[in-house]
């Protein structure tokens, strides 16, 4: 295996390294992109469980009486809303209305709030937040205090119930608590980033490994699998949950990503929303539509879209479809051509490829 | 997965093996065990033309798609149609059953540069 010095590691690098795990650089950090292979670890997923290390995601702690006021004054969600114990989906936004990252934000209490950003926007994130901090407020940068496994599938809750006091089935989606997970203080919050029934779990570095081996056996029973950043994309994108840097970037806005549902313009003011005003005042042009192809071929990440062989777009993100048996992907395309039904075309090594636009997303789990 | 002796590979990790002017194509077993679960082999149609050091395919897996390079000039004499039903099979024989395409090469001195699978397994070990 060839290691790089360069990369930093999760707390968890030795226990990947022995489970034979392929590692790639993802944004700067040594990372399992899969172990037993991607198709078997997102079925793993789908039909029962799977373990995964996301220790590289960020952590930014907000604290202070005024915690709640910063945090709605740089993210688009509305998050004097949020009850304690409660997270949200959210994004934090230049003054030109581009993302500087999509984030998790959870209420903790009324002075606390725990915000869970993507790995390589962190610094930038936390820099942001900082110079956006006109409040009585203190903004901690807590990356180094966690790491975060993410446990999810059906089979999630009964995997973690056996290692813990803490009733989960009382946990609501999207929603946390603080308790112990195999005599580890752990921060628990039924989230997720795959479509599933699942839980994220942040844990002091150093007991991160004792836990995820503990979590292994106790899945043991359900067919458990490790799971790395291979089978995350491939469960992400059946159920068109964006990524950093393919959907949403500093050059896209929350409504051309289909992503106005956690922009609240009726809040009051927050960073980026008066070129959001424009933005609504003037439409948008382009949009992100889920399609499907009709032919054979695989659309990847940057390649081509054209309609009627016009260039029209371009595709964030494709693949095949582990669950649905089909490649889809998710595209740009002018505005009223991105509505479900729409022939459209990707350009696969120059050759038009016949695809269609579909409805998202394109996975949805029965509500159990 | 042993190498086999009588084949020759390349860097892109392809190997050849030759039977009179007719070579066999197929990519390595450390090429498969990198790309993963491959889901689609894109082949050429008979009667193409190929060349060394030219792509003429490619093979994608959940991940990634990555190209293939013919180690040898030549025409597509036949391809592998087990392929296109299964292409898994890729990740199970690549040495074998899973083998790519045939070429009538055009000079089967071309060979001479490409790696022994002594070499070969020297070249991935230290990659």
């Amino acid at each position: 295996m060839s290691v790089s010095a360069d990369l930093k590691r999760t707390a968890l690098f030795d226990l990947h390294c022995s489970l034979n795990a392929k590692l790639v650089d993802f944004g700067g950090w040594h990372m399992p992109v899969q172990y037993s292979g991607i198709l078997q670890e997102h079925n793993a997923v789908r039909m029962a469980v799977g373990i995964f290390d996301v220790s590289h995601m960020g952590e930014i702690e907000i604290r202070g009486p005024e915690a709640g006021k910063l945090v709605d004054h740089v993210a688009t969600n509305n998050a004097a809303k949020l009850k304690i114990g409660q997270a949200h989906y959210s994004a934090l936004l230049y003054e030109h209305g581009g993302f500087v990252d999509d984030i998790l934000v959870h209420k903790v209490s009324d002075t606390e709030f725990f915000l869970c950003v993507n790995a390589s926007n962190q610094d930038k994130d936390f820099e942001h937040i900082k110079s956006h901090n006109h409040f009585d407020a203190d903004v901690e940068f807590a990356s180094e205090k966690y790491a975060q496994l993410a446990v999810q599938g059906p089979k999630a809750l009964q995997v973690l119930q056996k290692l813990t006091a803490t009733k989960l089935g009382e946990i609501k989606y999207y929603w946390f608590t603080d308790g112990e997970v195999n005599g580890v203080p752990s921060r628990i919050a039924r989230t997720g980033y795959t479509g599933e029934d699942g839980f994220e779990i942040y844990v002091p570095p150093d007991k991160a490994e004792g836990l995820w081996n503990a979590i292994l056996e106790s899945g043991q029973e359900f067919g458990i699998k490790a799971c790395g950043l291979g089978a995350r994309n491939t469960l992400r994108l059946e159920a068109k949950m964006a990524l950093y840097g393919h959907e949403i970037t500093a050059s896209t806005n929350p409504f051309e990503a289909d992503l106005g549902w956690i922009v609240k313009m009726d809040k009051g003011e927050f960073v980026g929303r008066d070129a959001l005003e424009k933005v609504l005042d003037q439409g948008i042009n382009r949009k992100l539509v889920g399609f499907e192809m009709l032919e054979r071929g695989i659309a990847r990440d940057g390649y081509e879209v054209a309609l009627n062989n016009e260039p029209a777009g371009w595709v964030t993100s494709g693949g095949p479809s582990p669950t649905l048996n089909r490649n889809i992907g998710l595209c740009y395309l002018p505005v009223q051509a991105a509505v479900p039904g729409t022939s459209m075309q990707v350009l696969i090594r120059n050759a038009p490829v016949a695809a269609v636009t579909v409805p998202t997303p394109f996975y949805k789990r029965a509500k159990g | 997965m042993s190498y086999p002796e009588n084949f020759k590979y390349t860097k892109e990790h392809e190997w050849v093996s030759l039977d009179g002017d007719h070579g066999t194509i197929g990519i390595t077993d450390h090429a498969q065990e990198e790309l993963g679960d491959i889901v689609f082999v894109d082949l050429p149609k008979v009667g193409t033309a190929v060349t060394k050091g030219q792509t003429f395919g490619s093979v994608e897996s959940v991940k990634a798609v990555s190209d293939i390079y013919s180690p040898v000039t030549g025409e597509v004499s036949a391809i592998n149609e087990l392929l296109q039903k299964s292409p898994e099979k890729l990740n199970e024989d690549p040495h074998g059953d899973a083998w790519l395409i045939q070429v009538k090469l055009a000079s089967t001195s071309e060979l001479n540069d490409l790696m022994s699978a002594a070499d070969y397994q020297k070249y991935i070990g230290a990659e």
